[in-house]
Order: C-alpha cells, then structure tokens, then sequence
C-alpha cells in the first residue's frame, strides 16, 4: 500500500480526477457533510456536468448518433472469443472419417464424470475412423459437464472439442442427454469443407 | 398586408377566440354545474390513461441514458410494453405471506391509489370562460372542487399518501419492509416542512390558499409593472417562479422529490440495502397498485408544480400561436415535464446516504425556506402599499383582471 492512499475504504476512489489533490480534497468534503459555503460553486458545476453527461448520452441515443451497447439477442449474438469452451463436438478428417478411435482418454479425464464412450471394431465394410477402433456410443450428460475442456486436453486425435455455440437450454432432463449423433460434425460430402456448428447460423 | 385581409384575420381571430366561451345557461341548464363533472372525468381518464405512457417514458428515457434502448419488442418502440406488464401482474397469484396482518396487507396498497387520486380533486385543469345572459363574461376554473383551502388540502393529501407505506411495511412483519416504511415516514415528514413554507411563499403573494385563485393571480403583468406590452400579461415572466425569486421553486422541486420517494430520494425501496424495502413482500396486483400510486402520486405533485410555480393552464406568452391552443394542453405539457424532470434526475443521481436526506432536509432547505418566506413577506407587503393607498386589494385586482 503506497503512503499516500487513504485507509479508509469509504473514501476510496479511483479515478483519474483523484490524482488532483484539489478535486479529492473538495469531493471528499461534501461527500463527508463537511462541506464549505465556498464549495457552494463547485457543488453545483459538479451537478450540472453530472446532468449534462446524461442528457449528451440521451441526445445522441435519441438522435442515433452513436451505437447503442443492447445486443437485440434473439436476432444477433455477441460474438464469442476464439477459445471460448461452449458445446462439444465431434469432428471429422476432411475426407468425412470421423477423428475419434474410441480410446475412453476423454472420460478418464473427465472431472464430472460425464462422458460414456463404447468402442467398436473398425472393418474394410464398416470404417468410421482411421484407427483399429470407433466410437460406437459416444454420449455427454451436458448438466453434469462443467464445460472445463479436461477432455480436449485429453483427445489424442483432436476428435472431440469444445466451440462456440451456447445456447444448451432444453424443456427437458432427457434432452440434456447428448448423443453421438447430436455431436457428430455434419459431413458434407460435396464440398469436403467441415461444417462447423457455429458457422451453421 | 392590404387592410380587408388584416381585418378579416381579426374576425377570423375573433371568431376562435369566441368559440371557446360557452353561454352560461344552455337550454335553462346552468352549464357551470358541469363543470366539476367535467374536471372528475378529466382527472380520472387523465391520471389512468396516461399511467403506461409515463412508465414506458422512464423505461425509454432511462435506457437512453445508459446507452440501451429499453423496451421494444411489444407494440411499435415498446409503447404496449406497461400494458403487458400490467396484464402479467393481473393473472399472477395473490400471493400472501404466512405471518402478515391481513387486513392492513390488503388495505395498504389500495390506500395508496385512492389517496394519490383524491389529490387531484383540487387541480385546476382549464379555465372555462361563461358568456352571462348579460353579455359580462366569467372565468370558472376547471377544478372537482373549487374550494378555498385547495392548497392546505392538497398538502394533507401527498403527506397521508405515506400511510399506504407505513402500513404495507408495519403489515408485512418484515425487516426490510419496516426499515422502508420507516424510513419513508421520517422523509415525509422532514421534506413536508420545506415543502409547505416553499409553498407559503407563493401564498402570501397570492392571497389565496385557492389553486385556480393562485393560478389567475398569476394572469398579471410580470411584478405588477405596468409599461410592460400585453403580451407579457400572464406571461412566463409573470409566473410564481419568478415572481416569488426563483428559490422556492427549487425547494419545492426537491421536496416533492422526497415526499413521492423518487431516486434520488429513493430510501424506502432501496433495493441494494432493503431488497425492494416497503414492497418487498408484495406481487400480483397489490405491487401493480403501489406501483400506480407511486405514479399517481409524482403526477399530483407535479400538477401542483405546474399550478402554483408554472402558472396552471396559462400560455407562456399572451399572443397568437400560444393562447389558441387550449389551457388543458398547456397543463398537461408543464406535467410532463415535470415527470422528464423526475425521470433525469433518476438517470443522473445515486441515492442519498440516509443522514445526508436528513442533513439536507432540515439543515439546508429547512432554514433556507424560512429565510426566504419572511424576505418574501417582506417584499409583498411592500408591493401592496401603493394598491392600498389607492382601495383595492392587491389580490382582488389580479381576480378581477384574470379574465381580461
């Protein structure tokens, strides 16, 4: 704590008007009831920036000269930051074989115990995945899951990660219940080009 | 201007002018026994219908302020937004808590509607101008009582508003709630005193206690200065809030502030320290009811703002574009400032800490009121001398000449 910040937490104020010992000296008198007549003066200019910072901001609201901050939500979205972890996905190589080999790592990371994944053989008639292996059940209790990315870590192929879309409320318990095939990337076998669910709006 | 066309815009002007004076007796019908019927229509439909618009201003106005937009998703910009509220709260459950005092609980908030609407009992609304079988005309105020004691009646009935509050928080047996109506009586009745003297200023230059009376007293030349040109008679400059020397229309302002319990002076629903204090155990429509007479309530004094310190339904000068439009239209305009005001200062102001209110209110404004009645006793008495000398009351000259 330097010496010359003040111990008591009521009077604590940061703001760049503070660093001038005139301005904190008058405002921490009135604010304290201690006020002078001769702050008479200062108490009203203090006032009238007060009423005319709002009255500019309504002005230029009113008039539409500068950007309101409301996002209007059902129609567009704030946009989310590059490594937000939202929902999970499970993505494809660009040729539509699906990344996961079934090896369980994620579960085993999985700190709220969420994820339940059972493996199949892979055939020359039936290949899912690269690997010997795929998932055949792959499946996330998303009210259990605490969106901590312990699983992404985990994935040794990149198979399952965790993007943008955020919007998981559901009208039921069982539909929180996310299955292999509500977390498959879609395969668009036409243009080889994954589509990402965020994209997709 | 050839001189036929000047002569015929007079008649034209004339013709307007006369259009707004009724005869007397209409068929043997005494139509000035009408009048309070009128004025109970006007202030019942008024204060009623006007109740979603003031909420949606506040909501508008306050998002504005803060760099949102506020409600607009029903209706075109919001403006059906209060109406939908309304109907939620109307179809929500009576919900009552277990340990209340259930008549008071019930009584309270319905306490708090009626008494805020009795307040406008008082108000004068317009002026009417009678044409008698004589041809003399006469100036009626549109008032539901056109009594003596208007004033005195009025401050009875913003300060009984408080007992709504007192009881729903003594009814509630709850902390919060009897923190907030607490604190919403020692507010009453510390900014009730600045309030009276700040109004008495204006009565003893008035000479009257009647609202319309105070109204045409300020139908004069501007201080009673006589060279000014006519246009001035009534005029902006000739209202109370300058003629009674500005300050005590800013007592007023902030004492009617504190007695509607508005931010900044806000204390008795101080959502960060009492939950929603008062009302914090109240929903459905008995909050719907607290809510409308808490905007009930900012109307009636706001209306005795316009009428004692902004001159009622008088135009702001005495000439063409203004005194063609009706007296009505100029009251409900002054209102409505009034309630933009109300709103400002909530968008502008944190509130009070608790001893500052009562610092300011019996401190600053106290003592400020009462130095300014005794200087404006002082300067009216002065003022009348030369009205004396020559037999004429000072305040029956300005009745007299309230109707041209």
């Amino acid at each position: 704590m330097r010496d010359d910040e003040p111990t008591n937490n009521h009077s604590q104020i940061s703001h760049p008007l503070m660093n001038n010992p005139a301005v904190k000296d008058f405002l921490t008198r009135i604010t304290q009831g201690k006020g002078k007549a001769e702050d008479t003066a200062g108490s009203v200019k203090a006032l009238a920036t007060g009423f005319s910072i709002t009255f500019k901001h309504y002005l230029e609201q009113q008039l539409k000269l500068k950007p309101t901050n409301t996002i209007q939500y059902p129609e567009e979205r704030r946009e989310q930051f590059p490594r937000t972890r939202w929902r999970h996905v499970l993505t494809r190589y660009d040729n539509g074989l699906e990344k996961c080999i079934g090896c369980s790592l994620c579960a085993g990371a999985c700190p709220a115990r969420c994820i339940l994944v059972e493996a199949a053989e892979n055939s020359d008639e039936n290949r899912v995945s690269p690997g010997e292996r795929y998932a055949a059940k792959y499946e996330i209790n998303m009210l259990r899951c605490i969106f901590c990315g312990y699983c992404q870590d985990a994935c040794p192929t990149g198979a399952i990660v965790l993007r943008k879309d955020f919007e998981l409320a559901s009208f039921s318990r069982a539909d929180n219940l996310y299955t292999k095939e509500m977390l498959l990337e879609p395969y668009n076998a036409s243009s080889r080009v994954p589509i990402s669910v965020v994209d997709k709006q | 201007m050839p001189k036929s066309l000047l002569a015929s815009w007079d008649h034209l002007r004339d013709s307007i002018y006369n259009a707004f004076i009724l005869p007397r007796y209409f068929h043997g019908v005494d139509l000035s026994h009408l009048v309070p019927y009128l004025a109970l229509i006007g202030i019942f439909g008024f204060s009623l219908s006007i109740l979603p618009f003031l909420i949606w201003i506040e909501r508008v106005a306050l998002g504005l302020v803060q760099d949102r937009t506020g409600p607009n998703r029903v209706g075109p910009r919001g403006l059906l937004q209060p109406s939908a509220d309304v109907l939620k709260l109307f179809f929500k459950e009576d919900f009552q808590p277990k340990s209340v005092d259930k008549r008071l609980y019930y009584i309270a908030p319905f306490l708090t509607v009626m008494i805020a609407l009795s307040a406008g009992a008082v108000l004068p609304l317009a002026n009417i101008t009678f044409r008698l079988p004589n041809g003399t005309l006469q100036n009626v105020p549109l008032m539901v009582a056109n009594v003596n004691i208007g004033l005195l009646y009025m401050l009875a009935a913003s300060s009984l508003g408080v007992y709504g509050i007192v009881l729903a928080g003594w009814a509630s047996n709850n902390k919060y709630s009897l923190i907030g109506g607490l604190r919403a009586a020692a507010q009453v009745i510390s900014y009730e005193l600045a309030m009276g003297l700040a109004l008495l200023c204006v009565v003893v230059q008035a000479g009257t206690v009647n609202l319309g009376g105070i109204v045409y007293a300020q139908d004069t030349l501007p201080f009673g200065l006589t060279w000014l040109p006519p246009f001035l008679k009534g005029s902006v400059f000739s209202w109370f809030w300058l003629q009674s020397l500005i300050v005590p229309v800013i007592l007023y302002t902030i004492a009617m502030i504190a007695e509607t319990n508005r931010a900044p002076f806000d204390l008795p629903e101080a959502e960060s320290e009492l939950v929603a204090g008062f009302h914090t155990e109240y929903s459905a429509m008995k909050f719907a009811a607290f809510f409308a007479g808490e905007y009930i309530n900012m109307l009636a004094v706001c209306a005795l703002n316009a009428a004692v310190f902004w001159g009622g339904w008088l135009p702001p000068f005495n000439c063409f574009p203004f005194t063609f439009i009706p007296g009505f239209v100029w009251f409900i305009l002054k209102i409505m400032s009034g309630i933009c005001l109300y709103v400002w200062l909530r968008g502008t102001l944190p509130r009070l800490r608790y001893d500052a209110l009562m610092n300011l209110g019996w401190k600053k404004m106290l003592p400020i009121a009462l130095i300014w009645l005794f200087v404006l006793a002082g300067y009216s008495l002065i003022r009348q001398i030369p009205v004396h000398l020559a037999g004429v009351h000072y305040t029956q000259a300005a009745m007299l000449s309230g109707g041209k």
